[in-house]
């Protein structure tokens, strides 16, 4: 078993849903103050227990995921060799089953590699398929929190190489000689006089006994041939070739289109509605309310239109006219929570950390500095807008969904319809992006409520990128009225933030400062303190949660310090990291000073850092640690007096461990650097009434191609276990950019996105 | 509701009772079961729908389909039936473009429509031909690159054809 202690998790499960709690199995009881981290809240896994919830001494939360491998499939006698839930090989080939949701992170590429690995198969006699969502046979099977290689990474390779020994010892008794004496490469066992291909020796390898997982010999790293290579993805193509893989790409026969609509502001309820024009437009088959659950991540009120195409629900949800029950409905306004935000500058908010002696640091010091910094909600924006088909009949639903959490969603569905667990169906499809947005089965709820309804005849739900960005669960903005000391030897020596957060609840705050934020456990003296302002929207998770705004926040402000101390700030970076020193031993999920200092150095080193620049041109440091990820980044930026910002080029070092598939690796850090470049420029949803102000992507400017920087990727190849990438190359973006700017101009800009301080891309 | 004709992919499809205000996007992927052209954001910002009429990129979810008169190319259209990729196609997979690929079809149509008119653009033409296109994933260099290497390979591949065997 290994245990993964991963404190970004919380975000990425927090709000996933609290109804799937309320059986009360899972609730974190850690016994802490109600400012500590969000109380997590994940559904009763069955007996099996993949996850478990442990209480962690300074009011964080361990989760520990059992890692083994799942228990032996049912073998069909003498045909195909299928020891577990993830091979298949018989006459015909090789099968390799991707266990999680694909979201563009690249796993239904990478855990198979895993599996191919320790099995000793060529890769190009591999094929793949996305594994059926079963919690029997491959327990927890989602995508969130860069968790998928790390979670994954021993059950793979002890999936293979269970394989890999019976396809020897099947050999070796073929052949009358000891499996000591035989070896595999590229699906073949290798013997003295030849070589015998798996899907020729699978029937024979499937009566052999499954092995005990502690008698297996997993390979090591110098014996990897597929590993660390670059793999194009499995599905590419049939992407190329524009073939039916995504949610919103399924098809049944005799199969309605839906739409549904909500009120804009969340909590509105439907008064009314001109249900029978609706009715009466071409096209359009069906036209009811639905009163909704209570539940905002399940089914809130609204309208459901069913049609005969798309085109024909869209229509009629524009012509809908609906009058809301406002009562209850969301009023938030963002000017006002930046007024409220302002007025607590100065003012002391709940302690969340208080380590050392703040106060007599900040006597003492020699120099100190007081800023606010602020940064804006946003959208996930995955390219793909929600979506579900669904066909419910006899009392179950069958349904194909592109879901971050398939197995939680099967909870959500059988809670909204009434119905038993065991009576949904999830088939999972390909997501048109995540970001943390496919963590929530809003949608897959409404298509389920929606079927039900017109029980029988399978129907689409097919949400406008309107409904997408107007009920979306937000990155929180938020506050931070910070200050820092500066001993007499330029060192700094004390560091104080007082984070204004918002809460959905009245008590969990939606994003929090916690032990593990930057410089807690760095400097002696840090204290944190929080203030959470009521917000009705939804709030959750979006791609490295915490993360995305802290380091831009923390990473800043250290740059400020060691200005103000006129010392280089690679220099203080790395005085604050410290002797190499693991912050707990053993744990990946918390910092390691040395593979931090590591990171910085090398990717100082390759962008030059130091070297003469012309005026109006500079470099930008910033390192961060998130998902078990240490990585450092430097801007090469240019800023002219007009405020027009272009990122030449960003250099990354990553020290994630070993690498699984090169490609995706240096993509996913490609992507996040423009994903982190492109949200702190210049996205921002803002909210008045309780309405978000941005509805399509026309107010909404992501990066395009013009404006992306070169990316220089590095990978420090480290002896940890590895761990994933579809989130920690994009926090320290943000401040990498912004240290940049100030080291350029002189302005130090401390909101986000960048565009509200006047600053746009060249 | 009206009757349509439509040319797409070298092939007369003819359509009836299509509400006349319907989007080409929605003619394609609901009535003729073409689901490589994607829904974005249907007010023409994201690319994820880009189809080529008469060789041009077009942004089909705000194009009505009764306004098209000339010949569809949609993504099903480059490689039909499993035939070998086109070299465009192929240097999205050698180059392992696509992260989560919802909207490469769109980026490689915004693509093919470039080489047909420019079949050796500068990186600035490229840049400039594939700025309707988003990438929520951030994979433009990728793309950038995936282009350039479709464009050489053709030169190559249109050198080779014809030369004498």
């Amino acid at each position: 078993m290994t245990t993964l202690n991963y404190a970004d998790i919380h975000a990425t499960f927090a709000a996933v849903n609290p109804a799937l709690a309320d059986d009360g199995s899972a609730d974190a009881k850690n016994g802490s103050a109600a400012h500590a981290p969000a109380q997590l809240r994940v559904a009763k896994l069955g007996r099996r227990q993949f996850m478990q919830l442990t209480g962690l001494a300074g009011g964080g939360l361990m989760l520990a995921f059992t890692l083994r491998a799942p228990r032996a499939a049912a073998q069909t006698a003498g045909e195909a060799l299928a020891p577990n839930g993830f091979i298949r090989i018989d006459a015909d080939g090789i099968l390799i089953f991707a266990k999680n949701p694909e979201i563009g992170q690249g796993v239904k590429t990478s855990l198979p590699m895993i599996v191919a690995e320790e099995l000793d198969a060529a890769w190009e006699d591999v094929r793949v398929e996305q594994a059926p969502i079963d919690a029997a046979v491959y327990g927890v099977q989602f995508a969130g929190g860069s968790m998928s290689i790390p979670m994954n990474w021993d059950p793979l390779r002890q999936a293979g190489a269970t394989a890999r020994a019976m396809l020897v010892g099947a050999a070796a008794a073929r052949l009358g000689v000891s499996p000591a004496d035989l070896r595999t490469q590229d699906s073949h066992v290798l013997h003295p006089g030849g070589k015998l291909a798996y899907t020729e020796l699978a029937a024979e390898a499937a009566a052999m006994p499954v092995p005990e997982a502690e008698s297996l010999t997993l390979k090591k790293r110098g014996e990897y041939r597929l590993l660390g290579q670059r793999i194009t993805g499995v599905d590419n193509d049939a992407l190329v070739r524009g073939k039916p893989l995504f949610g919103v790409d399924k098809t049944l026969p005799g199969m309605k289109y839906a739409t549904y609509q909500k009120c804009d502001a969340i909590g509105g309820k439907v008064k009314s509605a001109n249900l029978d024009a609706i009715k009466a437009m071409p096209g359009v088959h069906d036209a009811f309310v639905l009163e909704g659950n209570a539940n905002a991540m399940e089914l809130a009120p609204g309208v459901a239109i069913v049609a005969d195409s798309t085109w024909a629900a869209i229509r009629a949800k524009r012509a809908l006219q609906v009058e809301w029950d406002e009562t209850e409905a969301a009023t938030d306004s963002w000017r006002d929570a930046a007024a409220r935000a302002e007025a607590l500058r100065g003012e002391s908010g709940t302690r969340v950390v208080d380590a050392g002696d703040v106060d007599g640091a900040f006597a003492a010091a020699g120099k100190r500095v007081d800023a606010s910094y602020a940064y804006n909600f946003v959208t996930h924006a995955q390219l793909e807008p929600m979506n579900c088909t669904a066909r419910f009949a006899g009392g179950a639903i069958e349904m194909w969904s592109p879901t971050q959490t398939p197995g939680f969603a099967i909870r959500n569905v059988a809670n909204v319809l009434g119905i038993a667990p065991d009576k949904v169906a999830v088939h999972q499809l390909r997501c048109g992006g995540g970001f943390g947005r496919r963590l929530y089965n809003d949608f897959m709820c409404e298509a389920a409520a929606i079927a039900q309804r017109v029980e029988g005849v399978p129907v689409k739900l097919q949400w406008t990128r309107e409904d997408d960005m107007c009920c979306d669960l937000f990155r929180a903005g938020g506050f931070h009225h910070v200050a820092g000391a500066v001993d007499g030897d330029g060192k700094v020596s004390a560091w104080r933030d007082h984070f204004v957060t918002f809460t959905n609840d009245g008590e969990r705050p939606v994003s929090s400062l916690s032990p593990r934020v930057f410089p807690s456990g760095l400097l002696a003296n840090v204290r944190f303190e929080q203030t959470q302002l009521d917000w009705k929207t939804r709030c959750a998770a979006w791609r490295a949660p915490g993360s995305n705004v802290f380091a831009f926040v923390v990473q800043s402000f250290l740059h400020e310090l060691a200005a103000e101390a006129g010392r280089d700030h690679l220099e203080v970076l790395l005085e604050v990291l410290g002797e190499p020193r693991w912050l707990k031993d053993g744990d990946p999920a918390v910092l390691h000073t040395g593979r931090a200092a590591g990171v910085v150095r090398l990717a100082a080193e390759r962008a030059g850092w130091g070297r003469e620049l012309p005026k109006g041109r500079a470099l930008g440091l910033a390192f961060y640690f998130s998902h078990a990820g240490h990585i450092a980044e430097v801007a090469d930026v240019s800023v002219d007096a007009a405020k027009r910002v272009k990122v030449h080029k960003v250099t990354v070092a990553a020290d994630v461990g070993p690498i699984v598939n090169l490609s995706g690796a240096e993509n996913q850090i490609q992507g996040s650097v423009v994903d982190g470049l492109s949200t702190m420029m210049g996205l921002a949803v803002t909210f008045e009434k309780g309405r978000a102000e941005q509805t399509n992507f026309d107010r909404y400017p992501m990066l395009r191609m013009p404006a992306t920087p070169a990316v220089d990727v590095h990978f420090v190849d480290s002896e940890f276990s590895p761990t994933g990438l579809g989130e920690p190359a994009l926090p320290p973006l943000a401040p990498a950019v912004c240290n940049a700017i100030y080291a350029a101009t002189g302005d130090r800009v401390r909101t986000m996105p960048i565009s509200e301080a006047g600053y746009r891309l060249a | 509701m009206a009757d349509l004709t439509l040319q797409v992919n070298g092939q007369q499809r003819a359509l009836s009772g299509v509400d006349e205000s319907t989007p080409l996007l929605w003619v394609l992927r609901d009535e003729l079961g073409l689901v490589g052209a994607k829904f974005g954001c249907g007010i023409s910002q994201c690319g994820a729908c880009t189809v080529l009429v008469d060789g041009a990129p077009v942004r089909s979810c705000s194009l009505p389909a009764k306004a098209v008169s000339g010949a569809v190319t949609t993504i099903e259209g480059l490689a039909p039936d499993d035939a070998p990729l086109t070299a465009l196609q192929q240097a999205w997979v050698d180059l392992d473009v696509a992260q989560c690929g919802y909207c490469q079809a769109g980026q490689i149509m915004a693509a093919e429509g470039l080489l047909r008119r420019n079949p050796s653009p500068s990186d600035a033409e490229i840049d400039e031909a594939m700025t309707p296109n988003l990438c929520r994933c951030g994979t433009y260099l990728r793309i950038r690159e995936a282009v350039k290497t479709a464009a050489r390979n053709r030169e190559r591949d249109a050198g080779n054809t014809g030369a004498p065997a």
